[in-house]
């Protein structure tokens, strides 16, 4: 395509949009992204600055204390940090697994109950039980009040990622693909295992990405199951109880014998939030890469 | 999903000819079961006294009382209606900002600036709302907020927003903007992207000017995306947005909760700072059945504008 055989001379409301279009376009991109940076820059601010300045674009008097104090021995953040990594991890990774296979199960024609068991699945979306019943499931009933099993396993499948599974093995890979394997002797399994998951990779990394940014930004089931007993807990909910409890910081730094008056407080909110957001700007790349699939894939009900 | 039928057999040669697939089936089964229809009875708890050491069915039966108390106390009508109130807020001002968005993006030319302009405006789609939470904070504080710095440059005095309930549902809506608009308006851009261009193409001959072609090409044919996307968002109008209301607001704002409290926001604190498990449950079950009433109901509608979209 080339640019400037399109380049039509435009008439002036058309002129008027490209220049409104820019500017509106341009500031709201900006307002987005100024957020991000000014919490970069505070991370690396002198406490007492910050305090008396306010926030910038970037760090006037620059500082390393609040990372120091992350870092430092006795800090849960980094044992935090490494919890949520590998919680994200295998939780993406087996509900990822389950997803895929209960989709491709549901698709298959010759699956005579698949209608029911869509059923079974689409009521869940329609009626709970509610925030108490669902508590009291985990706490009483279950007994996995302070337990890690309480963050792993709730979010673990959805109905909407399976049925999203679903639509996309059905529209993008024929039936005769299975049938065709099958005849050479292969379990429906094997067939998922070694023929539909290969060609499944966009719908893997869109709900895999879903459900990963879901693990990792999760603090509600924190917040309700684990309490301050748990040493390690995920990093949004140390981000949270952070913004919302000084005390927090200053029980644990009181452990590490820094006085009150010294703590980084405000700047070690910031780099917090910065070490709890890597992850994602890390994974970044991948999440635009398939973003326009992860919003189409699946939107229409076959 | 309109396959040929299979021929019609006894359900137990079915079971077993179906045996592959249900066991592939059996862990989601198990996992629904467990996380989704075991809570369901626990809705009990609404008509209980609740009592921690007997449980649910242990509890003492009290009937109505508990609904019949919250909605006396003229909390429930409250909750309702900023829930519903907040809702339509989000819904109206997304949608209009999100399709503005897309009809931009389609006229801008400039290829790099689209592709940098869309990974900045979907970025705050990605983070959580506790990150949200420290945004807004480092913005409305005031001892060292970004608007009261602003303010004081300005030598205009200081204002405490956490303090004024009237600024909150402006604020609540334009962090709503801020977080979601940028990716939902992917979908109407996509839907943009779809669309005959042949049309333009004769508007243009006819000496159609570019507003008019918005104005008469473009938009109506995001008319159909625009109607399932409003009809499948109303479907949710009774559910608040429980992640954006605690970490924006704050947990315990007692100043702000008649302006910013939701039907969300009032269960988790009655069952977790007050532990008064039926009081919430009560709320939790006017919201699930009301809730299933009106998604049952604009499925009913969307399966007569556009069937291929109805959930069932």
């Amino acid at each position: 395509m080339s640019e400037h055989k399109n380049k039509v001379r435009l008439d002036f409301s058309g002129r008027v949009i490209q220049v409104a279009g820019y500017l509106f376009i341009a500031l709201f991109a900006l307002s987005c992204l100024i957020p991000f940076i000014m919490m970069l820059a505070a991370s690396f601010e002198n406490e007492r600055t910050l305090a008396l300045e306010g926030y910038y674009l970037w760090p006037r008097d620059f500082s390393l204390d609040a990372y120091k104090a992350i870092f430092g021995p006795g800090s849960e953040i980094l044992g935090s940090f490494v919890l949520t990594l590998i919680l994200t991890a295998i939780g993406t990774s087996l509900g990822l697994f389950l997803t895929a296979l209960t989709g491709y199960a549901l698709q298959r024609p010759d699956f005579r109950c698949r209608n029911a068991v869509s059923l079974y699945l689409y009521i869940t979306t329609l009626f709970s039980g509610g925030l108490v019943a669902f508590y009291l499931l985990i706490t009483r009933y279950l007994g996995l009040k302070n337990s890690y099993l309480a963050i792993l396993l709730p979010p673990l499948m959805s109905s909407w990622n399976i049925i999203m599974m679903k639509n996309f093995i059905k529209n993008s890979i024929p039936h005769t693909v299975s049938e065709a394997a099958e005849i050479d002797g292969a379990s429906p399994f094997v067939t998922f295992i070694r023929v539909i998951l290969p060609m499944s990779k966009p719908a893997l990394a869109t709900i895999g990405l879903f459900i990963g940014l879901g693990y990792w930004n999760e603090w509600y089931n924190a917040m309700l199951f684990l309490d301050s007993s748990m040493k390690y807990r995920p990093m949004q909910l140390i981000l949270y109880n952070l913004i919302n409890q000084a005390s927090y910081l200053k029980n644990s730094l009181a452990a590490q014998n820094i006085p009150a008056q010294e703590m980084p407080l405000e700047t070690v909110k910031m780099a917090t939030a910065v070490i709890s957001t890597i992850p994602i700007i890390m994974a970044y790349p991948m999440v635009q890469k398939y973003f326009v699939s992860g919003i189409t894939v699946g939107s229409v009900k076959g | 999903m309109k396959t040929k039928n299979l021929p019609k057999q006894p359900w137990k040669k079915t079971l077993k000819k179906d045996r592959k697939f249900l066991i592939m089936c059996l862990p989601a089964i198990v996992f629904f079961l467990i996380f989704a229809y075991l809570p369901m009875p626990g809705i009990w708890v609404a008509f209980v006294r609740f009592d921690y050491a007997k449980g649910i069915f242990g509890s003492p039966f009290v009937g109505l009382s508990n609904l019949k108390f919250i909605a006396m106390s003229g909390k429930l009508g409250m909750l309702v209606r900023n829930t519903i109130l907040y809702n339509v807020g989000f819904i109206a001002t997304s949608t209009v900002m999100q399709i503005l968005i897309a009809l931009l993006f389609n006229e801008l030319t400039n290829r790099a600036f689209r592709k940098y302009a869309q990974s900045f405006m979907i970025l705050p789609n990605f983070i959580s709302y506790v990150l949200v939470g420290v945004f807004s904070f480092v913005i409305f504080n005031n001892t060292n907020g970004i608007l009261n710095t602003i303010l004081k440059a300005f030598g205009a005095s200081p204002i405490n927003v956490y303090e004024k309930a009237a600024a909150w549902p402006l604020i609540l809506v334009l962090i709503n903007l801020w977080k979601g608009s940028g990716y939902g308006s992917i979908v109407y851009f996509a839907a943009l992207m779809g669309m005959d261009r042949e049309m333009l193409e004769a508007a243009k001959v006819d000496g159609a000017t570019t507003i008019q072609r918005i104005r008469y090409i473009t938009l109506p044919s995001l008319r159909p995306t625009i109607i399932i996307l409003l009809l499948l968002s109303l479907g949710g109008i009774l559910h608040g947005n429980f992640d954006l209301f605690y970490n924006v607001v704050g947990s315990n704002n007692v100043l702000l909760q008649n302006s910013t409290d939701v039907l969300e926001t009032f269960i988790f604190r009655a069952m977790v700072s007050n532990s008064n498990f039926s009081t919430a449950a009560a709320v939790s079950f006017v919201q699930s059945v009301f809730g299933l009433i009106v998604v049952l109901a604009t499925n009913f509608v969307v399966k007569k504008v556009e069937p291929d979209y109805a959930l069932f």
